[in-house]
């Protein structure tokens, strides 16, 4: 498991996570920044392949818990690998597009 | 070959070396309570399931290995909840098993459905909801793989009615899941700290449960002799270096001595393993250790700068640290350090041999019958203080107590399971009127076994850490931490098939009491006490360690 840091674009930091796919994974991803009282201010997420993992993408607000956050994100046992992306744009996460 | 979901379970338990499991049977187990009837597996019936989750944390407490729970759907589930949490904080390995709806129910409210998912999902370290038969061969190992390996804790595995009831064909049975080797530390990583300490000139070791997990009470303990470093214990960090070494300092923070307080705040590197930085060890965390260099090896990477930041931090298993710094490490005698450590440990007040009426008298007592090593349980409170400052711990995974979550209660189940654990040794709880009445149901359990174990119930007839907090930092006004009703615990014991004694009413105490701790079979000793005693040092919630309230001479 790794972070990798991919800087660019000065846009709200995009957590990517890799992780394996069933119905309860979601719940342990947000309920780390529920429990903090730290809201999401996007979600994108999609299975991968054979479905067997999916991608996530999880826009916030700068915030100085994200280090720990990012770590207990790591720690959980579906995740594969967290990415910060610094080049997400926002409007990636707009649901008008939809 | 062909078996049910609920004999691919205790094949696969057996399988994993678990050779006995409490728990309470309901509509959703009954198909794995039927197929337990063929198993190996010794099942414990206890009388809440919070107490099968303590009896199955007193056997993983003791043995490192995973205990196992077992509970229905809905009230039982949640009945575990408390025990689970618990170890949780306490990094206890772990399998709680869980009964659930039938898939085709789940989600329709029906009898007894609970979300055990999403109750257990924060309190766990992982959870599965079990959605086919053929997902048990994968999901029962790897609950205790996870459970086991790198910082411990505890798995829910909740299992439809349907799944244990539906019957499969399969080849082979996998193999038992297994803890997973640590990831070996980096040799730079090593060197920085070996060279770190090396040039420290005032450094402490504070260390925690994680040295406990890691088996490596005795390198640790080489460490701090061959390099002179004075070690600070947290409450789980109790009996990883013997009370009566001198370079233990005990335990540091709320309740820790006041020289271990002020040693640290001297100290110029804190080397920091298998602790996690808690507020009840720190004190207020911006005036902890204020000039000291921080370096913190833990195999939990997410409690590497959690809270403090630190000059180097190693993510790794304590015990391979400790080993690979050994021989790194210059020998040092710290004269000057050792020296300065003694004129603080000189201001504290003087501990003479209590009398046995006395809190700390009859832990004394009470240390001076049982043998070095015996099993020390507790609930929490006053007592719980008491006996982490005073009893004299010297080997690891003797205080089995409840460190993380504090919960009351689970002195009792714990001792339970810690007897189970270590056959033909008696186990001693030190529990308060308070706590005790939290699991009590359990003393039918302890009659079933009669295990050898001592309850010793320290009876103030208050809450007494509570009262204690509303008389220092409340203006004395107490309120809720007074019983009106306490009953009389030896009779009570006795109505459960327990022996019971109150040694403030009989005529030899001290034969009584040596008698309770002796002979075969559970005993309840109702101990009274003096309610306004309280808890010195200590060191106002929210504090800086350093600001210790003492109290009167007749304190200690
Ligand atoms: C389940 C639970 N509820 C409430 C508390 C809060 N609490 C902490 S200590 C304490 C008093 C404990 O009283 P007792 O067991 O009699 O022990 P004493 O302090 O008198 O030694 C209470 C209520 C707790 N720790 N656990």
């Amino acid at each position: 498991m790794t972070t990798k840091n991919n800087t660019a674009k000065q846009d709200n930091p995009v957590i990517e996570l890799h992780v394996k796919n069933h119905p309860g994974v979601m719940s342990h991803i947000t309920g780390l920044f529920a429990r903090r009282a730290f809201n999401l201010e996007g979600i994108l997420c999609g299975a991968m392949g054979d479905g067997r993992t999916s991608r996530m993408f999880l826009m916030v607000n700068e915030d100085k818990r994200l280090n720990q956050l990012i770590r207990e994100l790591e720690r959980l046992h579906d995740t594969i690998c967290v990415t910060m992306r610094n080049d997400v744009h926002v409007d990636a996460f707009n649901p008008l597009h939809i | 070959m062909k078996r049910t979901g609920a004999q691919i379970i205790t094949t696969l338990l057996e399988r994993q070396g678990v050779t006995s499991i409490a728990g309470i049977p309901g509509g959703a187990t009954l198909p794995l309570y039927d197929a337990l009837i063929e198993s190996k597996i010794n099942h414990i019936l206890t009388r809440h399931e919070q107490g099968a989750g303590f009896i199955a944390q007193g056997q993983a407490r003791i043995t490192g290995k995973a205990g196992v729970c077992l509970a229905t759907s809905g009230p039982g589930a949640t009945n575990l909840l408390t025990a689970i949490a618990d170890a949780r904080l306490d990094s206890i390995p772990m399998v709680a098993i869980t009964g659930q709806v039938t898939l085709p129910m789940i989600g329709t409210d029906a009898f007894q459905e609970v979300d055990t998912y999403g109750l257990t999902l924060p309190i766990t370290k992982h959870n599965f909801l079990v959605r086919s038969t053929e997902e048990l061969l994968e999901v029962i190992p790897e609950a205790f793989s996870i459970a086991e390996s790198g910082r411990p804790g505890p798995v829910c595995v909740d299992i439809p009615k349907d799944v244990q009831t539906a019957e499969i064909e399969f080849d082979a049975w996998p193999e038992p899941g297994q803890k997973i080797p640590p990831m070996q530390p980096e040799p730079s990583d090593i060197e920085a700290l070996a060279a770190m300490l090396n040039k420290a000139e005032r450094p402490i070791l504070y260390v925690g449960g994680g040295i406990t997990a890691a088996h490596c009470c005795s390198e640790l303990q080489q460490l701090a002799r061959q390099n002179n470093i004075p070690v600070a214990c947290t409450l789980m960090g109790l009996g990883t270096i013997p009370a009566d070494d001198p370079l233990f300092l005990g335990m540091l923070g709320m309740h820790g001595s006041r020289s271990t307080n002020y040693a640290l705040q001297e100290a110029d590197l804190l080397l920091a393993i298998g602790v996690r930085f808690d507020d009840r060890a720190t004190g207020k965390l911006e005036e902890f250790c204020p000039d000291a260099a921080i370096a913190h090896v833990d195999i939990d990477r997410s409690e590497i700068g959690k809270l403090r930041a630190t000059n180097l931090s190693v993510a790794a298993d304590a015990g391979l640290v400790v080993r690979q710094l050994l021989p790194l490490t210059n020998r040092a005698n710290r004269a000057e350090w050792l020296q300065r450590i003694a004129e603080l440990k000189a201001m504290d007040p003087k501990m003479h041999r209590h009398e046995d009426t006395h809190p700390l008298g009859i832990i004394e007592r009470v240390s001076e019958i049982m043998g070095e090593g015996s099993v020390i349980t507790t609930d929490v409170g006053q007592h719980q203080m008491w006996v982490a400052q005073h009893y004299p711990f010297r080997k690891p995974r003797t205080l089995l107590t409840s460190g993380g979550l504090g919960t009351m209660g689970f002195g009792l189940p714990t001792a339970i399971g810690a007897a189970m654990a270590s056959p033909g040794k008696r186990v001693v709880c030190f529990s308060g009127d308070g706590s005790i009445l939290m699991n009590i149901q359990e003393l039918a359990t302890l009659a079933d076994l009669n295990l050898p174990v001592t309850v010793i119930i320290m009876n103030n007839h208050h809450l007494g850490l509570v009262r204690q907090q509303q008389e220092l930092f409340y203006g004395n006004r107490i309120n809720a931490s007074r019983f009106e009703t306490v009953p009389d615990f030896a009779a009570l014991a006795r109505t459960f098939g327990v022996r019971g004694t109150n040694l403030g009413s009989e005529t030899d105490p001290k034969s009584a009491l040596a008698d309770a701790l002796s002979g075969s079979g559970p005993c309840i000793v109702d101990m009274p006490i003096d309610h306004v005693r309280n808890v010195y040092p200590m060191v106002p919630p929210g504090a800086a360690n350093y600001q210790t309230l003492e109290g009167a001479a007749h304190d200690y």
